[in-house]
């Protein structure tokens, strides 16, 4: 409400400007990059961006109400679906002018994907402590090193990626971070195939991949402080560029609509397992019921229990955000808590689909229970307590930074070079 | 349907919090606790007229304060966290809740008043404190005549005002006697009690004159038995609550081996794991009094709320217990307080078994 009352602009405002441009130059004739190069021409692609950039520096609750005129209208927004989110936003924060101006506005008109290059082999948990070597020879950087679970790098452009200049420094001090072009003979891309059957990430391998010198975002040696911006939008979930559901809600016949549902459905392939990780306990009371096990006292016990624990974590996330909004100082710890919440949930959720099925939980395949869902339940559970941070190191940030624990003593100080690693 | 608090609730939250700081230190709770009667008068006097507790959520009409059950619990939590040992839960919320969901108009107006003021302390008589399925199986009213006994009252021996729900030949009714110091048929006798700070007794009537207040329904009992879980579940967030923050102090202060033994991961883990599930706990009895104010939201919130507070509760006694080591297993050391009265909410008005069948049967109906 505040924010809305200090804006200059108000509401009725955004509508009326945003309806009449979208009627004078929306068109679903047109190919999808040249409405894309309209709009951002128009400064209707990322409005919650400064305006030097793009954007028209509107705040939340503006930004969302662009997005609702734009579903209303049927209208195409820019591309936002992906790690290309995590790109642009920290360019924006922490890129030069150069690198904004080279960028940004290609990965608002799809033309340009992108990856994240961030964890290793090596390290995974503790992201701070990799190896990827890069050395700046003759005016450019030369990187070699491995990168693992890189959504899209198989189709990327570009990435975002962080690598070691300095050995003889604590870990954290020598960090750089690059953006770094996929399209070069150093990179290879492989598929990584995962327990379930899909392969939504990669293994991305460098060998002497060059970096050119305007591409190290920051300072050399000050990538952790990047990376951190990163980590910290990939963790909010961030606010999305552009309407990215409007047309894909509602498709409608035209050129711009095929390609942008060909852009989607390459994009949001990797993703078409996730809310089976999360357990699907939305099927939990048909199959109980279609299966006759809802009969059974010990499977409505374990049912009430992962309906309690879901509700409750959808209410608990309610009432930090009321709490946010009231401008409250204590610490609400949504974030961290959701994520393990969401861990238990699909495992009691994982448990209770076994017991439902039974022996029909041996099957999996379009044949089997729910067409094959619940088996990917089952095989996909395993990923919610590990991707995105695991249940461990959200234990850590809850006890430490929440309830104010003291760390646990560490024996990764000193020189990067000393710290006892994976060979 | 409100999320967060108000101001004022907030505030409101601050006086009860400090009020009990002040009046209710576990050496008050340990005096307290070791009495017959179990309460202290003038602390009760101060609650129920300064402060004005003791009608929190009783409509203004009847001598209360007109909040609703949001309020109540605030109060009930801040109960909860201090232990508060007084007539608060038997009286305010057992007895006056039963009143306001099923006594006629002219009884809310006599009985209702004196429980508000603090100066009337009232029993709630139900013959299961299990299931409300049971209600009426051990309690009979003929020709206004209450036979039967009761395993299980709640501050019945201090209660001067009995509420009685027991089955006539035309089903379950509200009733009232009040009580003298030998009413005829009727024997009170304290229990021992796991947790010391409730006290139990047993009541037996035989062939008593009873005042029937109004009639219970099938709904109006769940309705009842809804309002006191809710309340219930908000004196048990309380006690998690105060459970796990003494449990960090504890061992941030503690060194084993060289260092805090709040240091070890094995330790933060779990106290991690306890907070995730009071959050959610606590955000579902919130939820759960919101709803009886509403009368809005799912059938099940008060059930939802009572399952997994009992869960949460004792699991927070256990490992504020297993925390501490030995220290813990004392009687000195206060944990145990707050352990018993975990186990003793546990089971009182329904286990979490309970709740959580009367949820799936609730979702059957709704579906």
């Amino acid at each position: 409400m505040s924010a809305k009352a200090t804006s200059p602009q108000t509401d009725q405002a955004i509508r009326s400007e945003l309806s009449q441009w979208l009627d004078d130059n929306w068109s679903a004739d047109r190919s999808l990059l040249e409405w894309r190069n309209i709009l951002v021409d128009g400064g209707w692609a990322a409005t919650g961006w400064p305006t030097a950039y793009f954007g028209r520096d509107y705040n939340r609750e503006q930004t969302a109400l662009v997005y609702a005129i734009f579903r209303e209208k049927g209208a195409v927004g820019a591309a936002s679906i992906g790690p290309r989110r995590l790109a642009s936003e920290t360019i924006l924060a922490m890129g030069n002018d150069d690198q904004k101006r080279r960028y940004l506005r290609p990965i608002l008109t799809g033309e340009h994907n992108w990856c994240q290059l961030f964890s290793e082999p090596g390290s995974g948990s503790d992201l701070a402590g990799l190896s990827t070597k890069a050395v700046f020879i003759d005016g450019q950087w030369i990187v070699n090193g491995q990168k693992v679970w890189n959504t899209s790098a198989h189709h990327a452009d570009y990435g975002i990626l962080v690598a070691r200049t300095h050995w003889e420094l604590p870990k954290h001090q020598g960090i750089s971070y690059f953006l770094i072009d996929m399209r070069q003979p150093g990179v290879e891309v492989r598929p990584l195939k995962q327990m379930n059957g899909h392969a939504s990430f990669n293994e991305v391998f460098m060998t002497d991949a060059v970096v050119a010198a305007e591409d190290l975002v920051g300072e050399e040696g000050n990538g952790w402080a990047v990376a951190k911006t990163t980590l910290s939008y990939e963790r909010r979930g961030g606010a999305p560029t552009l309407p990215a559901a409007s047309a894909a809600d509602n498709p409608r016949v035209g050129r711009v609509y095929s390609e942008y549902q060909k852009e989607l459905a390459i994009a949001n392939e990797p993703y078409s397992w996730y809310p089976q990780r999360q357990g699907r306990v939305d099927l939990v009371m048909s199959r109980a019921r279609e299966t006759g096990a809802i009969a059974n006292p010990v499977v409505r016990q374990e049912i009430a229990k992962l309906f309690c624990m879901s509700k409750g974590a959808v209410l608990a996330s309610q009432a930090a955000e009321s709490k946010r909004k009231s401008g409250s100082t204590e610490i609400v710890p949504a974030g961290s808590i959701g994520k393990l919440a969401a861990s238990v949930i699909a495992r009691q959720a994982a448990h209770v689909h076994t017991m439902i099925s039974g022996a029909d939980a041996m099957l999996s395949g379009p044949d089997s229970a729910a067409a094959g869902m619940i088996a990917e339940v089952l095989i996909s559970v395993p990923a919610i307590s590990i991707a995105g941070g695991t249940d461990e190191i959200q234990r850590n940030i809850i006890s430490e930074r929440v309830l104010a624990m003291p760390k646990e003593q560490r024996s990764d100080t000193g020189p990067f070079r000393d710290i006892k690693r994976n060979s | 349907m409100q999320t967060g608090f108000s101001k004022d609730q907030h505030q409101f939250r601050e006086i009860v919090s400090r009020f009990l700081q002040d009046k209710s230190p576990t050496s008050e709770v340990r005096r307290t606790m070791a009495t017959a009667q179990g309460y202290d008068v003038d602390v009760w006097r101060t609650l129920s007229v300064e402060v004005g507790l003791a009608g929190t959520h009783i409509p203004e009409e009847y001598g209360g304060s007109g909040f609703g059950a949001v309020e109540l619990g605030i109060a009930a939590e801040q109960m909860g966290r201090h232990l508060y040992c007084g007539p608060f839960f038997s009286s305010s919320v057992m007895a006056a809740y039963a009143l306001l969901n099923s006594a006629t108009e002219s009884y809310k107006e006599k009985l209702l008043p004196g429980i508000a003021a603090g100066t009337s302390i009232a029993a709630l008589v139900l013959d299961s404190l299990n299931t409300p399925d049971q209600i009426g199986s051990a309690l009979t009213v003929s020709d206004g005549l209450l036979t039967g006994t009761a395993d299980l009252v709640i501050d019945a021996h201090i209660a001067e005002l009995l509420i009685v729900v027991a089955k006539s030949e035309s089903g379950l009714g509200l009733y009232c006697l009040q009580r003298r110091d030998e009413t005829a048929g009727m024997t009170i006798e304290p229990l021992e009690t796991l947790d010391p700070t409730r006290k139990i007794s047993k009541v037996c009537f035989t062939q008593v004159a009873v005042e029937k207040v109004g009639e219970v329904t099938d709904q109006s009992l769940n309705q009842i038995w809804d309002c006191i879980c809710v309340a219930l579940a908000h004196e048990m967030i309380g006690g998690a609550q105060q459970l796990l923050e003494t449990t960090i102090e504890y061992t941030k202060m503690r060194y084993q081996f060289g260092r805090p033994i709040g240091s070890f991961q094995g330790l933060k883990h779990r106290c991690a794991d306890l907070l995730m599930e009071i959050e959610i706990a606590k955000a579902a009895t919130h939820h759960a009094a919101r709803c009886l104010d509403s009368n809005e939201g799912e059938p099940y919130a008060a059930s939802m709320a009572k399952a997994l507070t009992a869960d949460t509760y004792i699991k927070a006694a256990k490992e504020a217990i297993q925390l501490r080591g030995g220290i813990g297993f004392t009687w000195e050391e206060d944990t145990q307080l707050w352990y018993k009265r975990a186990k003793s909410c546990e089971v009182f008005m329904g286990t979490a078994d309970f709740h959580r069948e009367r949820m799936i049967c609730l979702m059957e109906v709704g579906a």
